[in-house]
């Protein structure tokens, strides 16, 4: 039971305190997650949050203190309930009486208000079970309304179903009753109160019954450790919430709670920094901080005090509760004995001094007293004494036959077991009071006159002037030599009316009733009777005589600090008792006050060292922040002085060397001789270099600050490779020339693969850069033999290995996976490296994302001395080479692979190498172009390579056994447009071009190129034999047989002309290969005996173009007219300006007064479209018309069909407005400013060298023999094919193209002329 | 100063001219048209880009400090400039307008702006090193020294 009123406390407990406590500090912690969380959110909520961090440490604290104030008002609410509880406490004995009727009549009241409640319960078997049940259901139907008073409601109805097994207490006639009692409903409260105070009373009595030994112990101890698990769970709470918050920081995104939170607060005080108040806001800190940990002490302090006090207010309250409840079952029981003697007293009255004779006798009287000694458990015995005047003495001693005895001393607390009749008689009185009857224990005493003790004569006379029970002062009694009192009343013959005066009373007086009571059993067996009775000691006091207290009860006093005083009244008011209670322990250590502080203080102390912690770290952190800056700010100043320092420098540098060069320059335009040639050249050379490694220098300082830009323009990227070709074998070239000793045999060549586009966009510069980089370092580590070899593929082509189309790539493969054969493949025949490693390790090569762009892999393969293994982790360093000497044997600064990796990186590109020492090193680079949508007749192009087109179609075979610089011509001759078969050797070439073949095929093969390596001459000869042989095919003309070229690196002097001699070999061609090399030299080679290289030659001025033409520029540029003017002068040509469109609209109008009209294309009012779209309309017309017969020739200069050239002047050449221009009627463009070259190629197709052609539709082209060839040439240009035909004019043969379309009246009355 | 030395000068100068930027091939061009029947070319030419410049910079300082800005007009007007600079070779000012253009396109007047004030220095440099140039030429000359090759 008390375990079960207990938990449903304690339910009550949480339930009344979980919503107030708990939710509130779990929505706190969840503010403070969210407030984590929200961290990194800007600066100016991170104040807000590191304040609300601070209000949840402190709200979590003030809720453990509202928790415990909230406990203070919960207890006392909770001992409400005990006050009624202790005024009704008198009803204790009466308890099970009183609980009863309650019950019963409000069991009455419900059934008749409520029978539905009762009905279902009607049906138990006993009445008093059917009550108690019906009770409990109504309760149970009704308290359910009520949930505070539900735990009551448990109480009762346990309480009700244990009193329904214990009918010992017979109550079935208060039951009988219970109609009787009507309750109204205004009651009911009072009723339930009273029930409910008198159920607390009777479990409380009746447990301690039942458990004697300790359940009110136990009782205290559960309100006790209740108070202390919930003061516990506080704390705990409290902890747990500052770790959950300590927790969440931790585990906060930016990694360390501490460190984050210091960050934020860092962040912070940066901001404030900048608004220069860090310091104060650092103080403020401070002292917030200190005065956070003063304050948690002071909570501490004050729990401390609060708590002890609160246990010490509860103890005494407890000792209260207990010593009074004591005194008032002590004072109980002996006024309940006392009314026993009284009605002794009564009896005696009424069957002795009433009835004549006496119906009372000495036995009669021993024998009831003996009897009803269970009535007066308190009483040791009573004894009757009459009252006898002294004049009645002698009949009274007669008629009893014994002498009225005095008491043997006065003092009674000697009194021992003797026998009355040795004592003596009593003295002579005014009246004595003999004894005359006597309970068994004391039937001694009868006879003895009780007026001649002192304290029972005040006794006596006190009781029959009072008419009240009166007590003596304790004495010792006389037999159990215990304390004792003896209780008097008086008996008298009449009665009395309650205010009869002190004389009548004495005058009615017939006897005296005495009563002595054993106080310490008395006590003793109250004491049994009750919990608790170990906790406390008892003494009880009479203190009539105040300063003198007399102990009737209690052992010696141990001060144990607090004590209860209850008075005891027994009636008689002349006697003052008071009960003096004690605990036996002194108060318990108060280790829950204490802890609590404790923890309390601890989690300050520990919020607080965090804090400061956090406070010092940032400070630290300031601190050192501000030594950052104050570094980087000098390393910055040192940086800018270092670029201005490099830029001064290299200026100061350059502007002297800038002098010295045109100095040299000039000094060589003199007359020198030779030697002193020779040093100026030297001198003018080293001048380049210091240049070249002053701009290196330049150039890393730049790409490391960031400053270099990327040029976006697009470039041709074979022909930058060929520059960097050139470029390396004029020095190589060089070198060998000036080394003598033994040439360096290093064969150079470029692959570059027909699925790179021609044209990308870039920086062709760079790109240039990088790869003169490599290529340098390349030959720079190889010695003597060997090669260098760049190739470019496209990313795309290496990302599958199985699926390798490209032959070069093919070939490197092959050469890997078959070791056995691993010289014979590569360019010079030496082992290389596996290339396809050096770019494995290349991440942005499979990325596609970028559609616009062209990933292009530059591989720069060498067989030099290799990088060892120790230096290949530093190759990129700057000015890092494998080891000091390196820069004694190679020279070199280290940089160059240092700017290529930087001006890589610059592209977003990649770049990687693989070396091996004494085998070589490959270097690759994957860089991004964008793509360039080519025009397919880009002109831009053709005027880089004029001669291009005139080699389309030509079959050549190529003889060498080395695959892959097989593969290398082959590309190179493709880019002439030659078509190439490649044949491994001579004998191979013969059985290809054997007659069995058919010789069809081989008479097509213009020129047959030879490897060196492969230089056979025997059977060389016998493959001109073939070709001479076969020559007599009808349709090819005698002299014609293909040319034969041979490819070498070198060659010596003496060899050359020997190799010529022979007849067979046309040229050499020194590699390495390159598109102008080849072109010129096939040039010379085939176009030997055709006048038209020869001419072209010596006329590719435009100056022979344009003398005497008379050419009209359109421009509204001021400066450009007068630019273009001045050009077109310097070239002969009579020239016209005018401004707008217009005023060429007005003079070119047919017939034309100009050989050609340059356009401007963006003009004000009229374009360069506009008026050129006009010009050709009008000239339609008019050739409509000359046509239709309309309008004679002859009107409009006897031309059948005009057609002014028209050429845009355009600065845009590549962003090719091109086919605009077409498209409005325009012939072509030139370049603005003009390029000799190109301004050539573009008149040129209108004017030729004679000066003397006047067709401008006619196009120079090239033929091979007297036959007639189709050629596809300018397709949209010109729309369609153009016809060969021979044509022997001026002495060479000639080719004259005509134009399909339009012009082809011309084309046959020209045809018709020849 | 004697020719000699002023011849070194001029060289030394042009050749700065050159490898600083200011100056590219276009000019060496011009220098090249110069001959006994246009003795002054040059120099006509270049102050006639002075004069045009300096009205389209003017032209375009003013189109854009109005309050609707046209682009098209300015882009005319670059473009006009870049073409004169072109033709007369001063290569850093030409590139300044490719610049421009791109902003006129993306319509973004600020970068138009800052454009702007750079194109107007790279004019006056040009413009500076020019007359330098020209001044020393004409002492040479009146020194009687022969112009250094082009």
């Amino acid at each position: 039971m008390i375990i079960q009123f207990g938990s449903v406390e304690m339910h009550l407990n949480c339930t009344l305190r979980g919503p107030d406590g708990r939710s509130c500090s779990g929505s706190r912690m969840n503010r403070g997650k969210e407030m984590v969380r929200r961290m990194g959110m800007g600066q100016r909520k991170r104040k807000a949050v590191y304040l609300l961090f601070l209000f949840v440490v402190s709200g979590m604290i003030m809720g453990l203190f509202a928790g415990f104030s909230f406990k203070k008002v919960f207890m006392v609410e909770n001992t409400d309930p005990c006050k009624p509880c202790e005024e009704s406490a008198h009803l204790w004995v009466e308890h099970l009486n009183v609980s009863k009727i309650e019950l019963h009549a409000l069991a009455s009241f419900f059934s008749e208000s409520k029978q539905a409640a009762s009905i279902q319960c009607t049906k138990e078997t006993g009445p008093e079970e059917a009550l108690v049940n019906g009770f409990a259901c109504f309760l149970k139907v009704e308290f359910s309304k009520f949930p505070n008073i539900v735990n009551q409601y448990t109480i009762l109805k346990e309480v009700a179903s244990w009193k329904d097994q214990c009918p010992a207490r017979n109550s079935s006639i208060l039951w009988t009753d219970s109609s009787l009692f009507s309750v109204d409903e205004e009651t009911l409260d009072f009723s339930a109160l009273s029930l409910q105070s008198a159920f607390n009373q009777h479990f409380q009595q009746e447990s301690s019954e039942m458990n004697p030994q300790g359940s009110q112990p136990n009782y205290f101890c559960w309100t006790l450790s209740s108070c202390l698990v919930l003061e516990c769970r506080w704390v705990v709470v409290g902890i747990a919430a500052s770790f959950i918050v300590l927790a969440i920081s931790w585990m906060s995104p930016r990694g360390q709670g501490l460190k984050a939170i210091s960050l934020v607060l860092l962040q912070h005080w940066q901001q404030n920094h900048l608004r220069n108040s860090t310091r104060s806001a650092g103080n403020w800190q401070r002292k917030l901080l200190v005065a956070f940990v003063l304050s948690g002490k002071l909570t501490s302090g004050w729990l401390l005090w609060h708590l002890n006090e609160k246990a010490n207010l509860r103890r005494e309250e407890t000792l209260a509760n207990m010593c009074d409840e004591r005194a008032s079952m002590l004072q109980d029981q002996f006024n309940v004995s006392m009314n026993h003697v009284h009605a002794l007293a009564i009896l005696v009255s009424t069957f002795h001094h009433g009835k004549h004779p006496s119906a009372i006798d000495q036995k009669t009287f021993g024998e009831y007293t003996e009897r009803t000694a269970f009535d007066r458990p308190l009483t040791s015995g009573v004894a009757y004494a009459v009252k006898v005047p002294h004049s009645a003495r002698e009949e009274f001693e007669k008629h009893h036959g014994w002498r009225i005895k005095k008491m043997e001393t006065e003092d009674q607390s000697l009194v021992k077991d003797n026998i009355p009749e040795k004592l003596d008689p009593a003295p002579v009185q005014d009246e004595y009071a003999p004894v005359v009857f006597a309970q068994e224990t004391v039937s001694h005493i009868i006879s003895v006159d009780m007026m001649s003790g002192k304290e029972d004569r005040e006794n006596i006379l006190r009781a029959r002037a009072s008419g009240k029970a009166v007590l003596t002062s304790p004495f010792k009694l006389l037999k159990s030599n215990h304390l004792g009192v003896v209780l008097t009343f008086s008996v008298y013959d009449v009665d009395l009316s309650p205010d009869s005066t002190p004389e009548q009373r004495i005058e009615a007086t017939v006897g005296y009733l005495g009563a002595s009571y054993d106080v310490p059993s008395l006590v003793e067996k109250l004491l049994h009777q009750l919990a608790g009775k170990q906790m406390i000691s008892v003494n009880v006091y009479d203190t009539t005589n105040g300063s003198e207290p007399i102990t009737m009860y209690g052992t010696g006093v141990i001060d144990t600090g607090l004590v209860h005083i209850s008075n005891l009244d027994f009636g008689d008011p002349l006697r003052k008792h008071e009960m003096h209670c004690r605990f036996k322990q002194k108060p318990p250590f108060p280790w829950t006050p204490v802890s609590a502080s404790f923890a309390v203080l601890v989690i300050t102390l520990l919020v607080g060292h965090i804090f400061h912690a956090a406070i010092n770290r940032i400070a630290k952190v300031e601190e050192d922040c501000h030594a950052m800056m104050e570094l980087k700010i000098r390393a910055e100043a040192a940086d800018v002085a270092k670029s201005q320092f490099l830029a001064t420098v290299s200026h100061e540098i350059r502007t002297p060397m800038n002098g010295v060069l045109g100095m040299l320059q000039m000094l060589m335009d003199t007359e020198l001789d030779p030697n002193q040639q020779d040093y100026a050249k030297t001198a003018h050379d080293s001048g380049n270099n210091l240049i070249w490694l002053i701009n290196q220098v330049l150039d890393q300082a730049k790409i490391e600050s960031g400053r270099l830009e990327l040029e976006k323009v697009p470039f041709d990227l074979c022909s930058v490779l060929d520059n960097v070709l050139s470029l390396f074998s004029g020095r190589s070239n060089e070198k060998q020339a000036e080394s003598g000793i033994k040439t360096k045999e290093i064969e150079m060549a470029v692959y570059v693969s027909d699925k790179v586009p021609q044209v990308v966009t870039g920086d062709p510069g760079r790109f240039q850069q990088i790869v003169t980089n490599l290529m340098g370092n390349a030959i720079k580590f190889t010695n003597d033999k060997g090669h260098v070899f760049v190739t470019v593929h496209l990313a795309d082509e290496v990302q599958n290995r199985t699926n390798v189309k490209d032959p070069v790539l093919r070939h490197s493969l092959n050469m890997v996976e078959d070791t056995s054969d691993a010289t014979s493949n590569t360019l010079s025949g030496f082992r290389v490296v596996d290339r396809w490693k050096s770019w494995e390790k290349f991440e942005k090569l499979n990325d596609t994302s970028e559609p616009e762009s062209v990933w292009v892999l530059v591989t720069v393969e060498d067989t030099g001395v290799g990088i060892p293994l120790s230096a290949q982790n530093r190759i990129f360093t700057p000015f890092m080479q494998v080891d000091s000497s390196t820069s004694r044997t190679y020279g070199g600064t280290g940089i160059g692979l240092s700017i290529s990796k930087c001006l890589v990186d610059l592209m977003h590109g990649e770049i990687g190498f693989v070396s091996e020492c004494g085998i070589g090193s490959t270097f690759s680079f994957a860089v991004p172009f964008g793509k360039y949508q080519m025009h397919p007749e880009d002109s831009k192009r053709q005027s880089y390579e004029p001669n291009v087109v005139e080699f389309k179609g030509i079959k050549a075979l190529v003889i060498d056994r080395r695959s892959t610089r097989a593969e290398v011509t082959r590309c190179h001759l493709q880019r002439l447009g030659v078509l190439v078969d490649v044949v491994p050797s001579l004998q191979s070439a013969k059985t290809y071009i054997s007659p069995s073949c058919g010789s069809r095929e081989f008479c097509s093969y213009a020129m047959v190129l030879i490897d060196k390596d492969d230089w056979e001459r025997e059977c060389f000869l016998g493959l001109v034999s073939l070709f001479l042989n076969n020559g007599d095919d009808s349709r090819i003309k005698v002299s014609f047989r293909p040319k034969v070229f041979l490819l070498a690196t070198t060659i010596d002097n003496h060899e050359l002309p020997e190799l010529k001699s022979i007849g067979f070999i046309d040229n050499v061609l020194i590699k390495p290969l390159r598109l102008s090399v080849l072109a010129s030299c096939f040039q010379e080679a085939l176009g030997h005996g055709q006048k038209k290289f020869a001419d072209r030659k010596k006329v590719s001025n435009p100056g022979t173009l344009l003398k005497e033409k008379r050419i009209l520029v359109v421009d509204d540029n001021l400066i450009n007219r007068r630019v273009a003017e001045g050009a077109l002068k310097k070239y002969g040509a009579i020239v016209t300006c005018v401004g707008s469109g217009k005023d060429a609209l007005r003079l070119l109008h047919p017939p034309h007064d100009f050989d050609a009209c340059f356009m401007d294309l963006r003009m004000p009012e009229m374009d360069g479209f506009e008026a050129t779209r006009r010009v050709r309309q009008l000239e339609e017309e008019i050739n409509s018309k000359i046509k239709s017969g309309e309008a004679s020739a002859e009107t409009f200069g006897n031309v059948v069909l005009w057609h002014v050239p028209m050429l845009a002047m355009t600065a845009d050449v590549i962003q090719a407005t091109n086919e605009e221009c077409l498209k409005c009627g325009m012939d072509g463009y030139v370049s603005k400013p003009f390029e000799e070259q190109q301004l050539y190629s573009a008149v040129a197709q209108f004017f030729d060298a004679t000066g003397k052609g006047s067709n401008p539709q006619f196009a120079v082209l090239w033929n091979v023999a007297d036959i007639v060839l189709l050629l596809p040439r300018d397709l949209t240009r010109f729309g369609g094919l153009v016809i060969l035909r021979l044509n022997k004019k001026f002495g060479g043969w000639w080719g004259e193209g005509i134009h399909m379309g339009r012009t082809s009246c011309v084309m046959n009355k020209q045809a018709g002329e020849s | 100063m004697d020719a000699l030395q002023l011849r070194r000068q001029l060289i030394e100068y042009t050749a700065e001219l050159f490898s600083e930027g200011f100056l590219d091939e276009q000019f060496t061009q011009l220098q090249q048209l110069q001959d006994e029947n246009n003795p002054d070319f040059v120099v006509e030419v270049v102050s006639l880009f002075f004069q045009d410049s300096e009205r389209l910079l003017n032209e375009l300082a003013k189109s854009l400090s109005q309050q609707e800005i046209d682009f098209k007009k300015m882009d005319a007007h670059v473009h006009q400039l870049k073409g004169s600079s072109s033709s007369v070779g001063a290569h850093r000012v030409q590139r300044s307008c490719i610049s421009f253009r791109d902003f006129c396109n993306a319509k973004n007047v600020e970068g138009c702006l800052e454009c702007l004030q750079k194109m107007k220095h790279e004019y006056s440099l040009v413009k500076d090193k020019l007359e330098t140039f020209f001044d020393l030429e004409q002492q040479l000359s009146t020194t009687g020294g022969s112009p250094p090759p082009p």
